[in-house]
């Protein structure tokens, strides 16, 4: 296609807009090396000293310690439940696959505050309510649609032939899986294991209605910090918190392409 | 998809028959939809018609009281009304501000428009606490606007958070990426060629996109209302830490009720309500789709 020249409305427009859209990521990096007991913008000075805040506050450091493990072993489960679902829906197509598909991915129509809620009630009369068990389940249960949808599009835009080559020439079932699909799918499997890893990470709003003393994630922390105080140590926290956000985006991204993830 | 052309050609494990294969591998996924979604949905539907003593324990006994309330109480007809008003200016905000974006990634090629791509859909996985907290940093007494309004001159800070200016504005931020991402598939079908030929018949710039691209890219334009409106009815963090607990929407009271009040069976009915207006919101939708064409 041929380059069309671009209006100086549309570009002045679109400039304001991509402004507006990254404005409040923008100000937090500059908020972050504030030298002030409170939140003020501009800073009156520049220092480390929010950054060396988050090293001495043992609530956060615990908050993200947890995030970290609760959206790895979320990442792992998802992985390991996501490969076989997948392989059934698209390589053994049962009748209805679609029905199966569109139900188990579900769960994503709904809004997080009514599905939050929704947990918290059976959560509740369970007795698992503020335990990590509880937690893990709901995030299970938001993140598994994503791990399913991005690994049975790979799956389905895997080329076929070379497996059936390989039964043909008398490997079993199992081996053809392990030794062909599996290692074929792994593009797949990483991006779906970053999102999953992510969308844990991030979530916020099942883990406000499903967190406790023991089981409180990190976006749930700052939540807390936010609503209570307003001083820049939540901004050292974003700046550390986009740069391993944009390490696990590059990992999708070389493995997968990260557009292609989201833009079919 | 292949698959389901020539997946006859694999063949079967010699034990499981493919039918109790097919079962075994659905089984996990099966059990985490049923026990993590289908149950405490069908639950949360349940509870809203349950009766509650003056403590907060549920008695096991039916009751309509919460509807009864819900809809004989003024306090929550405000309260939906609140919702509709302020996603709708929500929504239509975030077409004004996304649109020109979209149309320009959809006019760039390149290196040029994978980085911007990126720029898009970056602020998607950064939590809403991070965005709302920047907007805080912007919108606050001691914040951007303020501190520059100040040091031109102006006297006393305007009020930018802590009410619905500020919600309106931060969420209106939150949800650009996902406008723009649907308005950018609208856009799929825009064929430059046929711009090019309006205006080589003589049509002003203006003219071409008020009468060629707008009317083209209406399928993306009610795709990305759709969502945004969606997503704004059921946001809760950024009215909470925008609003400041002075904002009150259907979101934000099923938390508190959910939470602070323990009222669940109250919180299960506006739970529901905000199900009804997503209902709503898609038969609208559905019917501006068809008469689009």
């Amino acid at each position: 296609m041929e380059e069309k020249p671009v209006s100086p409305v549309l570009k002045v427009l679109a400039a304001f807009g991509f402004l507006f859209l990254l404005a409040p990521v923008l100000i937090v990096v500059p908020l972050s090396f504030s030298n002030d007991v409170f939140m003020s913008f501009p800073p009156s000075g520049y220092s480390l000293r929010w950054y060396i805040a988050i090293g001495a506050n043992a609530k956060l450091l615990d908050a993200f310690l947890f995030s970290v493990k609760l959206a790895s072993l979320v990442t792992v489960v998802n992985i390991l439940i996501a490969v076989p679902a997948s392989y059934a829906l698209i390589r053994k197509a049962p009748f209805g696959a679609d029905a199966i598909m569109s139900l188990l991915t579900a769960p994503l129509l709904l809004p997080t505050i009514v599905l939050g809620l929704a947990l918290l009630i059976v959560m509740a009369r369970a007795g698992y309510l503020a335990t990590p068990q509880g937690i893990f389940l709901a995030h299970l249960v938001v993140t598994l649609p994503y791990a399913l949808r991005v690994i049975a599009t790979a799956l389905s835009t895997l080329p076929i032939a070379v497996e059936e080559a390989a039964a043909t020439l008398g490997a079993s079932p199992l081996s053809v899986f392990f030794r062909i699909t599996l290692p074929m799918l792994m593009p797949g499997i990483v991006a779906a294991a970053a999102l999953s890893f992510l969308v844990s990470f991030d979530e916020v709003v099942l883990s406000l209605f499903m967190n406790g003393p023991k089981v409180t994630t990190l976006p749930v922390e700052l939540y807390h910090h936010v609503e209570s105080r307003a001083d820049p140590l939540v901004a050292a926290a974003s700046v550390l918190l986009v740069v391993f956000t944009l390490a696990v985006v590059i990992i999708v991204d070389r493995s997968l392409g990260l557009a292609k993830t989201f833009v079919k | 998809m292949t698959a389901s052309a020539t997946h006859a050609a694999l063949p079967e494990a010699p034990k499981l028959d493919g039918r109790a294969l097919i079962v075994m591998l659905l089984l996990p996924i099966t059990a985490v939809n049923l026990i993590g979604f289908i149950l405490p949905v069908v639950n949360l539907a349940m509870i809203s018609f349950m009766e509650v003593r003056s403590t907060g324990a549920m008695t096991g006994n039916w009751s309509f009281a919460k509807w009864q309330l819900v809809v004989t109480d003024p306090f929550y007809w405000e309260l939906l009304w609140n919702s509709v008003r302020t996603s709708l200016t929500i929504t239509l905000l975030t077409l004004l501000v996304s649109y020109p974006v979209a149309l320009y990634l959809h006019r760039s090629s390149g290196m040029w428009r994978s980085i911007l791509l990126v720029m898009v859909i970056s602020p998607l996985l950064l939590s809403a606490v991070v965005r709302t907290y920047g907007w805080i940093a912007i919108l606050s007494d001691r914040g951007l606007i303020n501190n520059g309004l100040m040091a031109l001159g102006f006297d006393g800070p305007l009020r930018l958070m802590f009410n619905l200016t500020g919600v309106v504005i931060g969420l209106t931020e939150i949800l650009m990426p996902y406008m723009i991402l649907a308005l950018l598939a609208g856009f799929g079908k825009l064929d430059s060629r046929v711009e090019e030929a309006a205006a080589t018949l003589g049509a002003s710039p203006f003219r071409v996109f008020w009468r060629v691209v707008l009317p083209l890219s209406l399928p993306g334009i009610a795709l990305g209302s759709l969502l945004t409106f969606v997503l704004a009815v059921s946001s809760f963090i950024t009215p909470k830490l925008l609003g400041g607990g002075r904002v009150f929407l259907l979101a934000t009271e099923v938390y508190d009720q959910a939470i602070v009040t323990l009222d669940w069976p109250l919180a299960a009915t506006l739970s529901i309500i905000v199900l009804v207006v997503f209902g709503v919101a898609l038969t609208i939708y559905s019917r501006v789709l068809k008469s689009l064409g």
